[in-house]
């Protein structure tokens, strides 16, 4: 196929996505395909970023083993609040990640909170990498943001231990098939790099595969019940209810009342 | 046998719950003295260019933690910004296993950690955001700082948090900048847990030329 035209190169181009392959993530078994909305596999080295919704459920998956999620949070309203990776660990008194912990802003609200999570591998003390925060840069940039905004970062699917002598061991990934999700408490960027763990003594990085969907039922529900958290959950519906708009209350109101 | 004099270029009492800042040139350094015991100061460092803020030059906590491999900071620390360049070195220490993962005290966290009722309570992160914009700085310059003199252990299931003190009376330590430096004070105004002994106090800083 010739190039050498326009008329050639338009062919050629429209040629290539016909006989490509690509992975495209799926949603976990039970979920209604029409509440998709994010699908998109990471390839090593590579990052991706979204903004989702309230009530929204992130499925972050491991397929390979070597997956390694830096992740930041935005307010996708205000995103000078941001994920507050201190508050993180110090609020609920947990340096690492599990079921039930919140990613805190630093302006005492719940961005996310980790809703399931089969690896149990994960790190909030080391960061990213300079080369992977060149990545994120990247991802920061075409949100409107800069080198400022690139903070502290979460990272998913490898671990770290902390010694009584405060010395840190790598403890790798939990192995392939792993998978963490998140349940997005208020409108955010989410911006993930998927790239070597700084400690990681041999860095093999593998597809990070993404998922999201509408969940907005599973707001009504803490996902745990300690004081920090629920007063988080406080500060977080109380600043949602002020800031939306008073009609579409209103109208949902008016509409659940007509449904009894 | 040479001897260096060292000159004081600076020597100030930051009273209690208050905001610093200053510049370290290269070389010079600066001694934070526990004038009263058990006082956290909360401190971040950013690279500068004469009096300009370098923003990829600011202090990483992670950046920090990754190169030394372990939660601790104390002397042989290089306190690093996030694409691994030295700011400042600890050089002396009386105290040991001071903070770098706890960040700061704000009103909005205090909220979370001890009720809405302290709210309206003076933190750390009222500090460095009017201190920050003094040097055309803004909320998202602030980032995980440095609590010298603040001890916050990890256990083995990942459980944290700020416990009594290391410090005692005129406890000090020493860093010396690697590059110029801005160095942002906190005076840690917290009540609520024991970072300050219950009890916020004044510190003193003394800068050294090389």
């Amino acid at each position: 196929m010739t190039t050498a035209s326009t008329d050639g190169a338009r062919s050629h181009a429209r040629s290539q996505a016909g006989g490509a392959t690509m992975r495209i993530p799926t949603l976990p078994g039970g979920v209604d395909d029409t509440r998709l909305v994010w699908s998109e596999s990471v390839p090593a080295d590579s990052y991706a970023s979204r903004v989702l919704g309230r009530g929204a459920r992130l499925r972050f998956a491991d397929p390979e083993g070597g997956a390694c999620a830096h992740l930041l949070l935005f307010r996708a309203d205000a995103s000078w609040e941001r994920l507050n990776i201190a508050d993180t660990m110090k609020v609920p008194w947990q340096a690492y990640l599990g079921v039930g912990h919140p990613l805190l802003s630093d302006q005492g609200r719940v961005l996310a909170t980790v809703v399931a999570d089969t690896s149990g591998h994960h790190d909030m003390l080391c960061g990213l990498p300079p080369a992977g925060r060149q990545k994120m840069l990247l991802a920061a940039i075409k949100h409107g943001m800069d080198s400022r905004d690139v903070a502290p970062s979460a990272t998913l699917f490898k671990g770290v231990r902390v010694e009584d002598s405060g010395a840190l061991t790598y403890a790798g990934s939990a192995g392939a098939g792993t998978a963490v999700e998140l349940l997005i408490h208020l409108p955010v960027v989410v911006a993930v790099v998927n790239t070597a763990h700084p400690l990681d003594p041999h860095p093999a990085v593998t597809a990070l595969d993404i998922v999201a969907w509408r969940a907005p039922e599973q707001l009504t529900t803490p996902v745990n019940d300690e004081p920090e958290y629920l007063r988080a959950l406080f500060n977080t519906e109380a600043t949602w209810v002020a800031s939306v708009s008073s009609e579409s209350i209103w109208a949902a109101a008016q509409s659940s009342e007509a449904l009894k | 046998v040479t001897t260096t004099l060292s000159t004081v270029i600076a020597d100030e009492v930051v009273a209690a719950c208050s905001p610093w800042s200053a510049i370290l040139r290269t070389g010079q350094s600066l001694q934070i003295v526990d004038l009263h015991g058990n006082q956290a100061v909360d401190t971040l460092f950013y690279a500068v260019d004469g009096d300009t803020v370098d923003p990829a030059g600011r202090y990483s906590a992670q950046a920090t933690v990754a190169a030394q491999k372990n939660i601790f900071l104390t002397t042989g620390s290089v306190l690093r910004a996030a694409d691994g360049r030295p700011l400042v070195t600890i050089v002396a220490d009386e105290v040991g296993n001071h903070d770098t993962i706890a960040g700061a005290c704000s009103k909005e966290s205090n909220t979370l950690r001890y009720g809405h009722h302290t709210v309206h309570q003076h933190a750390c992160a009222e500090n460095f955001l009017a201190e920050a914009a003094k040097w055309g700085m803004g909320k998202r310059d602030i980032v995980s700082n440095v609590n010298f003199f603040m001890n916050v252990p990890v256990e083995a299931d990942g459980t944290l948090g700020i416990v009594d003190g290391r410090s005692a009376p005129g406890k000090s330590l020493t860093v010396r900048a690697e590059t110029d430096t801005l160095v942002l004070v906190s005076n840690c105004p917290q009540i609520n847990n024991p970072c300050n002994g219950f009890d916020p106090t004044p510190v003193r800083m003394v800068i050294t030329s090389a």
